[in-house]
Formats: C-alpha cells, structure tokens, sequence
C-alpha cells in the first residue's frame, strides 16, 4: 500500500517536473469548463423563475431578456468547450509524452542493469513492466487524474450552487451521494480481490496450456488427451469463477451508483415538492427543477471517482513495479584502463588514430603517467572463487593460464560451472575472492565496454534480433561493410544457407529468426563472433546444435576463426576439443584434471571414461 | 464464425437471456423516472396537490429500487454468462487441441496457441458481456428516450434527433478515420514489444558486443514511432468531448428557447420542460456508449477470428469409425511407402518408396544423417502422420484401419525430444498406464534403468518433477520416459535416439534388458551411436530418404558404405558423446 502510495506521488512529481507549465494551464482550462458546465445547471432556475414565470403573467410576453439570457449561456458554453478541447490537446503532450520518457527512461536503465538482474528476475515480469504497468500509468495520467480533477471541481461548484439555493436540499443531496460513494467503495474493494484472484487463476491457465501444449506430441503418444483435458477442465471451472465475481461486482458498480443517484433524486424531488406546497423556507418550484438537475451533476462526478478508484489503485501498483526497477543499481564501473588502436614506433607502443590492426591498453598509472600494454590475450585465474549467491559457492580455487593464443576447453556436468567461468571473464559476474588478469592487467581496473569489445562469445542458445540477416552480422562490428559481413559469413560456412532464403542477406527475420533452424543460428552467430575480430574469442556449446557433417564444415571456419586468438571453449562434443592446448575438466566447481588430449587419455581419468563413454555427460 | 461462437453458449443460455430482458427492465424504469418526475411537477406541486405528490413520489421510488435490482441482476448474470463462454470457448478450443494430429501441431507455435487460449478468449469474453449488456442498453434508452420526448413535445423531439443524426454522423466517420490508425498502431507495439523480449532475453550478446547504446537508440526510434501515431489518433479523438459537449449544449440551448415560448403560450407544462432536460443527456450518453462499444467489438474481430480457427481446425488425422481394437502381433511392414509432412507439388518426399518387413518381437537398429527422415519413418507407425502413398501394416494390418487408441498403446513411442509433466515421478509414469501398482513402475523403472538413480531420491518414487523436467538431467530423463513407455507394456517399442545422453555402459544394461525381459516386443532404435544397435537383429541404413542399407552388422559392414563409414570414424574416437 505504502509502496502504491509511493509509486503515484512519484509519477505526479515526474509529470510536474517534466511539463509544469502545462500542467498549471490544464488545471485552470479544466477548473474553467467545469465551471461553465455548472454554470449550465443554474441556469434551468434563472430560466424558469426570472424569465418563464415572469412572461407567463404577462399578456403580451417581451421575450429580450430571455434573447439576453440565453446569448450569455451561449457563450460561456462556447468558452467551455474551447477549454475542454484545449486542455485534452494538451492533455495528449503530457500524458503520451511522459509515457515516452518512462518507455525510453526504462528501457535505458534496463540495458544498464548488471547480467544478475536479468538471471533473477523472469522475463515475463520484467516484460509485464513495459505492457501492464506502463498501460495503467497511462491510463491514470490522461484519463483517471483529468477526471477525478474536474469531477472534484464540479463538486465543490455544485456543493456552493446547492448552499446558494437552499442548504435544506443540498444536505439530502449531499447525505445520498455520501452513502454512494461509501457503496461504491465497498464495492470495488471486492471486485479488486476477486480481478487479482482472477489474474491469478489465468497465470494457471497460461502454465497448463503451455506445458500440455509444448509436450502435445508426448500426449498424443500416449493417448492422454482425456486426462488432459479433465485437468484442463479443472483450472478452466476455477477461472470461470474467479472471473464470474469479479466481472458481477464490477458490472453492479454501475446500476449502484446510478439507482442510488435517482434514490436521492426522488427523495429530493418529494421533499422540495412537500416544502413548496406546505410553503416552507420560501421554496420555489424553479428551485426544485434547478436543485435536481444539481443533483443529478453532483451524483455524475460521485459515480465517475467511484469508478476510478480501482483504476488509481492498479496504477499505484504499476508505478511501483516500474519505479521498482528504475531504481535497480547499474552495473558499476570503475575501470580507468582503455582499449586504443596502436602502433609500434622506435619500439614503443603509441597511441594511433588510424585502424592498424594492433590494439593495446592504455593504462593511466595513479602518479599520472601512463603505461600501454599491447593487446595480446592473455588470461590468468588466480585462486578465483565465486557464487552467485553468498552462501553457495559454484567455482572453488580455480587456476588458469591461457596464453595469447591457445585453445583452453572446459568439459564437465552440467551445473559443473563451465559457463560460469565464462561469465567471469567479461566481468557479467564479479568474483569473491582471487583475481583474473588480462594481459597482466586486473579486469576490475578495465573499462568494461572495453573488456567485453575485445572478448568474442558464441553462444549455446543463439540471441538474433529482428532486422535482416545482414544487420544481425552486423551486430558485431557496427561500421563493417557488406562485404565484411558476407566475408564473416563464408568463414562460418553460413554464407551457403542464407543464399537460399528468400531474400539472400536482406531476409528480414522476425523474432529473434524463428523461422531459422536452431543450427542456422548458430551458424549466424558464429558469423557475428568473426565480423567483430576479437583477440579472445569463448564459445559456450557453439556448435551444439550442428549436426556431426555441418559441423565438420562449420569446424574448418571456426579453426580459422580460432588462428592467432586466445579461445576458450565449452563443448559437449570431445570431437570438437581433442586439439586445445589445455582441456579442464570440472566437477562441482573445481578443476579435477588438467592436461592436453593425449595426456588425458593416458591418465585413464574421468576424462577417459567421458570419451569411451562410460560416463553421461549431462 | 458467429455461430460456431454463438454455439459456445451452451449451459448459460439462460443467463445470456435473462441479461438483456433485465437491462430492458431496468431501462424502463430509468426512463420513466423523469416522465413521472414531470408528473409530479404537474399535477402535484403546480396544483398543490400533496396526494398526488405522494402517488407520483412513491412511484418513482419503486422505480428506482426496481431499476436497482434489475440492473444488479443483469450484471450479475451478465457476469456469468460471459465468464461461462469464455470457459466453454476456452474448453472448445483445448478440446480440439487435444484433438490435433501432428501436422495440426506443427502448424501452430505454442506461443500463438497460449495467446488464442488466453488473451483473445479474454477480448471476446469483454466483447460479448458489452454485447448482451451496453449494446441492447444503449439502443433502447436511445429509442425510449426519444419516444418519450416524442410523446412530451415533437417538435422539440425533431430539432434534437437532428442534433443527434449531426453528432452520431461525426463519431462513427471519427471512428471509420481512427480505427485504421490504431490498428496500424497495435502493431507498432508488438514491435516495441519484440524488441523488448529479444533485448531481455538477448542481454548476454547485447552486453558482450557492448551494444547497450545501439539497441537504446533502436528502441527509442521505435518508442517515438508510436509516440507520433499514438499523437495522430489522439488529436482525432480529442476531438470527441468537445463535440459532445457542443452537442449537449446546443440542445439545452434550443430547449431553452423553444420550451420557454411553449411554456408561455400555454402548449406545454413546467415539469415538461424540467424532464426534457433529463432526456437530453440520456440520448446523447447512450449514443456515445454505443459507439465505444462498437470501437471495442469491432477490435476484438481479430481475436474471434484467430480462436474459431482454431476451434473448427479439422484434425487431418482421424480415428476410424468402427477401428479395429486389436492388434495381433508386433510385425511391421512398410509397402512402397511414400512419405511427405505438407502437399507439395514438386513430388519431392522425405520418404520414398521404402519397402520392408520386420518379423514380431524382432530388433531393428536404424542409422543415417540428420535429415535422412528417421524419425519421420518410425512415426508413421504409430501413425502420428498418414503416409502420402502406400500402406504401413502392424499386425497385418493397415495402421490405419485401427482404433487410434489401440494402435497407440500397442506402439509405444519414445520421442526424440521427450517431456516430463509437472508431478512426481508414480503420476508421470501412470501416464502409461493409469492402474499401474507402485510394483509394476518399480519394475519399468529397473528396466530403463532408472530405478537406481530414483530411489537414491530423497523421497524416491514421489519426487517431484518440475515443468519440463528441469530437476533431472537429460540422461535421467530419458531413461524415465523409456520407464513410462514400457508401463504400455506395448507389442512395439521405438525409441527415437532415447538414449544419447546415456552413458554406453548403461545403454547396454538397457538393451540387455529388453532382451531378456521383454522378448516378444518388437523393439526399434534409432541412434547415432553404432554401439547401441550393432548388436541387432536387423540394421536398417537411411539416406535422404531412401532405405539404402539393410542388414546384420557384419553384413553392412561388407556392403555398406554409409554403415562402414560411420562405424570408423566412431572407433576413431570421434565418438558421439552427445
């Protein structure tokens, strides 16, 4: 509650922040059509007690004050509805651009958000941010606020327009709009639980559907389709009547408010006409007629708050859930050391403005001179050790040494940290306890776009985004030509299947290539990985799914992807590491054999028994 | 369309009836309030009258609380009758699902079967309570409202239908320029979406190429593309209150002017003219919900589409009438089979003319590339997909004279990409069969293999299986699946590559008890992995589609290049550890 609370005085501080000047003339338009709306009700007295009742007594009737009266009217009204469609333009600048900033404030820190984030949290919550929540943010700004604002004004001008009549009759108006408004609030405190039981139930729903449809296959071997379909059955009942509450106390909000609005009508209408008859506080007829019209305008901004109760509350929530993750800390970087091009002049490294082909670390020292380490691969573990979590550590003590150049592989279980490793060394995750140098350097010291620019990964589900085939390489190496990505493509031997599509290298893939094999993606982020030339490449299970031939192909690519750079790689295929320089195998975080090929083999070791077979690997 | 969704009533006809029976009610009672408000006025107050006050006063009172009840009721049922369709169209459409042969299946992708069973089955149930409630509501206060005017004064009645004709003309031509503009807008989302999923799901590439500020800049051309026809369908719709507005007013104007001549010249009463003013907002209010509504039904079309596709998808693969409930034996006979998933008219097959007979209770071992059509060709034996020309027979008979049912529980299939259910393991494996004793799937259980590892559980046989199988690894979960296969206690057993992520020795302990267990089962396995069928009793080799190799071990090993090949490159060490 307190956190809805929150999230709405932030949203308004933001929107006041943002557009104070047009929010200062909205609310004096709105205040300013409210008036002339109640203006319009008084008026149905002023028309019958000093024009109608008049005239009637007259023989000849003069009509001009009536001509008079109405001019007047008529132009507060076209005043009105000047404001009214004045402040709904506005209205449109401030509430879809404050849901533009929110879209674009929200997007922008997400893609700041360190890898842990996104490891914790489900993808379809934090998707739910951007739809649901931001939907109801909109609908408070430019429908709930501009609404409860003028139904407030209109009140208050109805409230002093019924004193000014007559306080006998404004007090029945005012004791049954209060009564309204305490229904109307009980009301959809209920039909707010049961939408939540009801949201609910549809998130079972949704699970059941998923999993049976996904195993649908299984199903029908099986012949269960009975089965499935009595569970289904069963969550569908339960839906059909969280949904039935909801939708009954939601639907009788309506005719609530409105038979309790004609309640206080009639019960107005009987008592002004008892106290004109009985000629009581000097009432007229006119004062009855404009009173109950003043009723019906006061009932009508009762009924419409009412009715956006839920909808503040459900934006409340919503705000709090977006502002939930605005305020998740960034990745922090502290890094100084840079990435530059270089070449070599009289024997020393310096810094060029050209592209050489040579990259090296520019390390500013703390007594303010500066240091270039040319770029060459290098990596070490020292004693490393981390968990994702504080109380579970995955890697314990880990040792390496890659030189610039050599193929390192990692094999074991799965939950056995290979990836893990991996996550270390772009600094996705930061370590507990050791240090990881780079070329000598502690990777906490280097800028992290600059780490992970000079780091190549490949990885085992393959990530593409919607555009052509040719950005998707792209994505590598913005500034790389047409031909650099065709040349990048041939290499991963992709080039052959994407000549087939439709559209050869402009084939637009919809999302994240759906329509392309899991080994086609692959294929296409090997590509990706060779466009952006990295000294040190990772491949996480990256030809995982390439069939044993394709992968031959593909294996003469990668082997010219891999010359001159240091690689690390995952596989579940030994086929595909038997030549590294070093194979680690792992077993619950720890490095239990070491060693190349042939030495392992002789070892007779685990990794022996992995290769004849005699131990899943999974 | 209409009717294979009206046809989604069903049990709730009752309250789909009494729905607008009771919001006609309640319109009524609303209508008539303000005519016997100008009753009480006339021949109440003006004559002095307070009997008559009471009469009318009390009357109003009636009705009010019966428009109250009424309009509570109507909701009520309005509520159940929708959430009841939505139920039936939801159980209609996961009925069919479940109806779905494998082409069906592959048709479709779950993501879009999740949103057909969800969101749009939501839009339409919204869709059809507006319908049986606000669309009969609207229409008839309008012609009530109007009717009754009529009957108070017709010419004022004629000057505000005019004015009415003028705003209903404005809204729906807004409408007919908006709609187009928000449709093309909803796609926009779904590409803002997209791109939201994809930067999710892809942070691990995004951030390793350091493209946080490429794809910020994507997603801002994107937000701001929307911002702009969001803006553009806005400044239309913004259009709407004032005209309203310009239309209320116009009308108390002329109510004014010409009631208070009428007043004056004695042709009308006061409480007349205080009830047309009632009625002015009544007809220009329900004119305005009648076309929200028509905005939100129009929108929900698409929805209503996507779902009846689904719920008259006809199954390409049915059940005979009449099947067959027996299955003699384990034989199986392929004859000139032809094989092919969708019509093509290239007269290309992914199964061509393959033509053998593999005796009951026999082993075949099956090996060949990827895209060689393995499985595709054991699939057609359980007749997860009719063959294009020729005939499949099990038992001696044509796969597809059996009663789907006794065919599948004679065929016992284990998929290549094989699912656990969410459950512990006893349910999972009832899935082969439901009477199975806590004997009989330790039994099974042994048999794969997997007894070992599942009492080493803590809570053994009643550990609960996460969605998917995630709490298991691959090996295990393959070796349960087998489990469960072997509960059918099946005349054929095929196992499409179920052992891959099985070690070697265990793959053998697997093949040495189906031996020695289950003799008189056909039994058919597909692998990459030479050992695990070199011992059969029959090799079958594939290529592209066609049978190319037939066989022993040894007899392939002598004749077959593919076999002879691949049984090197594996002895190498390039073994499939996969």
């Amino acid at each position: 509650m307190n956190n809805r609370k929150q999230g709405l005085s932030r949203i308004f501080k933001l929107v006041w922040h943002n557009y104070k000047k047009l929010v200062v003339i909205v609310f004096v338009l709105i205040l300013f059509s409210a008036l002339a709306n109640v203006y319009g009700s008084t008026f149905q007295k002023t028309l019958i007690d000093s024009y109608i009742t008049p005239m009637m007594n007259q023989s000849n009737p003069n009509f001009q004050p009536l001509i008079a009266g109405i001019a007047k009217l008529a132009l507060i009204y076209v005043l009105g509805i000047l404001s009214t469609y004045i402040w709904n333009r506005l209205m449109i600048t401030i509430s879809l651009g404050t849901l533009n900033d929110i879209r674009e404030d929200l997007f922008a820190h997400m893609e700041s958000l360190p890898l842990r984030y996104f490891d914790t949290h489900a993808h379809g919550d934090i998707m739910s941010v951007y739809t649901n929540d931001t939907d109801t943010l909109r609908q408070l700004i430019s429908q709930s606020v501009p609404q409860v604002v003028s139904s407030i004004v209109s009140i208050v001008m109805v409230v002093a327009s019924m004193f000014m009549l007559g306080w006998q009759l404004a007090l029945v108006t005012i004791a049954g709009a209060l009564f309204m408004l305490f229904v109307a609030r009980s009301i959809t405190k209920r039909s707010g639980k049961y939408f939540r039981s009801q949201q609910k139930k549809l998130g079972a729903v949704n699970g059941y559907v998923e999993e049976m449809i996904e195993g649908a296959r299984v199903v029908k071997v099986f012949s269960h389709e009975q089965q499935t379909i009595e569970g289904f059955e069963k969550i569908n009942d339960d839906l059909c009547l969280a949904s039935t509450k909801a939708n009954t106390f939601a639907n009788i909000l309506m005719p609530v408010c409105m038979n309790l609005g004609y309640l206080s009508y009639v019960i107005t209408a009987t008592c002004g006409a008892f106290f004109a008859i009985h000629g009581m506080f000097g009432m007229s007829l006119g004062t009855i007629a404009a009173m109950l019209t003043l009723n019906r305008s006061f009932n009508q901004p009762i009924a419409q708050i009412s009715q956006q109760i839920n909808a503040v509350v459900m934006a409340g929530a919503g705000a709090s859930r977006v502002f939930a993750l605005m305020d998740e800390p960034s990745e922090t970087d502290n890094g100084v050391v840079t990435m530059v091009r270089a070449k070599l002049e009289d024997g020393q490294w310096v810094e060029s403005k050209e592209y050489t082909g040579k990259w090296c670390w520019r390390h500013p020292r703390p007594d303010g001179t500066t240091v270039m380490v040319p770029l060459e691969g290098d990596v070490v573990f020292d004693d490393v050790t981390f968990g994702y979590n504080p109380d579970k550590t995955v890697l314990h003590d880990i040792n390496l040494y890659a030189k610039a150049g050599q193929k390192i592989a990692f094999v074991g279980a799965t939950g056995a940290g290979k990836t893990t490793i991996t996550n270390l060394i772009n600094r996705f995750y930061d370590i507990n306890k050791g240090q990881i140098t780079y070329d000598g350097i502690d990777i906490n010291l280097i800028k992290k776009n600059d780490l992970r620019k000079s780091l190549g990964i490949v990885l085992q589900d393959t990530q593409l985004f919607s555009g052509t085939v040719m950005d998707n390489i792209r994505f590598g190496k913005l500034e790389a030509t047409d031909e650099e990505c065709i040349a990048a493509a041939k290499l991963a031997n992709a080039d052959g299947f994407i000549n087939h599509l439709e559209n050869g290298y402009n084939t637009y893939l919809q999302a994240g290539g759906e329509s392309l094999s899991q080994g086609q993606r692959q294929l296409l982020a090997i590509a990706r990985a060779a466009v952006a030339n990295p000294p040190v490449l990772i491949l996480d299970e990256a030809t995982s799914s390439i069939d044993t031939r394709t992968e031959r192909l593909v294996q003469d690519g990668m082997d010219k992807l891999m010359e001159g750079r240091t690689v690390f790689v995952i596989a579940h295929r030994l086929s595909t590491i038997m030549n590294s320089d070093a194979i680690m195998v792992l077993d619950h975080g720890r490095i239990i054999e070491r060693g190349n090929h042939d030495e392992l083999i002789k070892k007779k070791g685990v990794y022996y028994q992995l290769y004849t077979g005699a131990l899943e690997m999974d | 369309m209409l009717k294979t969704l009206t046809a989604q009533i069903k049990q709730y006809k009752r309250q789909t009836i009494l729905t607008p029976i009771f919001v006609a009610l309640e319109v009524v009672f609303d209508i008539l309030i303000p005519f016997l408000m100008s009753y009480l006025v006339d021949y109440g107050i003006t004559p002095g009258n307070m009997a008559n006050v009471w009469k009318y006063g009390l009357l109003m009172l009636a009705c009010s609380i019966l428009a109250l009840i009424c309009g509570a009721l109507s909701g009520k049922y309005a509520a159940e009758a929708s959430a009841g369709f939505a139920k039936n169209v939801r159980d209609a459409e996961f009925r069919n699902i479940q109806n779905f042969s494998f082409s069906n299946i592959d048709e479709y992708s779950t993501g879009g079967l999740i949103t057909r069973l969800t969101t749009d089955v939501t839009n339409l149930q919204n869709s059809f309570q507006m319908i049986i409630r606000i669309a009969v509501r609207s229409p008839l206060n309008f012609i009530m409202a109007l009717a009754m005017v009529f009957y108070l004064n017709s010419k004022i009645a004629l000057m505000l239908l005019g004015v009415t004709v003028v705003l209903g003309i404005f809204i729906f031509s807004m409408i007919g320029r908006v709609n187009p503009i928000f449709v093309k807008m909803f796609k926009k989302y779904d590409a803002l979406n997209e791109s939201i999923q994809e930067n999710i799901a892809g942070i691990r590439p995004v951030k390793s190429f350091v493209r946080e500020d490429y794809e910020k800049e994507r997603f801002d051309k994107r937000s701001q593309e929307i911002f702009d026809i969001n803006r553009k369908a806005e400044l239309l719709l913004v259009l709407q209150q004032p005209m309203m507005q310009v239309a209320i007013y116009s009308c108390i104007l002329l109510v004014a002017w010409f009631g208070a001549h009428f007043v004056v010249d004695g042709s009308m009463q006061i409480g007349t003219l205080i009830s047309l003013f009632t009625y002015i907002m009544n007809l220009l209010m329900s004119l305005m919900m009648f076309s929200m509504i028509f905005v939100m039904v129009v929108m929900s079309l698409a929805s209503a589409k996507r779902v009846v596709e689904v719920i008259n998808q006809v199954s390409y693969l049915e059940s005979p009438k009449d099947g067959i409930k027996e299955v003699k034996d384990g034989e199986v006979v392929f004859d000139h089979v032809y094989f092919n998933y969708a019509e093509q008219v290239d007269g290309h097959y992914v199964l061509r003319d393959i033509n053998f007979t593999l005796p009951s209770g026999k082993t075949m071992g099956i090996l060949g590339g990827t895209g060689s059509s393995k499985s595709s060709l054991v699939s057609l034996i359980p007749r997860l997909y009719d063959v294009t020309k020729g005939e499949v027979r099990v038992g001696g008979i044509d796969v597809r004279k059996y009663d789907l049912h006794t065919l599948r529980d004679a065929v016992s299939m284990v998929l290549q990409k094989n699912v656990l259910f969410s459950g512990t393991i006893k349910e999972n494996m009832r899935w082969g069969d439901p009477n199975a004793t806590d004997a009989e799937i330790i039994e099974a259980c042994q048999l794969a293999q997997a007894d070992e590892f599942v009492s080493k559980m803590p809570k053994g046989y009643d550990t609960y299986i996460e969605q998917g199988g995630t709490n298991v690894s691959g090996g295990q979960r393959q070796r349960l699946t087998i489990a469960r296969a072997l509960l059918k206690k099946p005349k054929i057993l095929i196992l499409d590559d179920s052992t891959s992520a099985v070690d070697t020795k265990t793959d053998y302990l697997i093949r040495q008890a189906f031996a020695t267990k289950i003799p008189d089962t056909t039994k058919i396995i597909i692998s990459q992995r030479i050992s695990s069928i070199q011992d059969a009793d029959i090799i079958m080799v594939l290529d592209k589609g066609h049978l190319v190799g037939w066989g022993t071990h040894d007899e392939l090993m002598n004749s077959n290049e593919i076999y002879r090949t691949t049984y090197q490159a594996q002895q190498k060490g390039g073994s499939e550890d996969e």
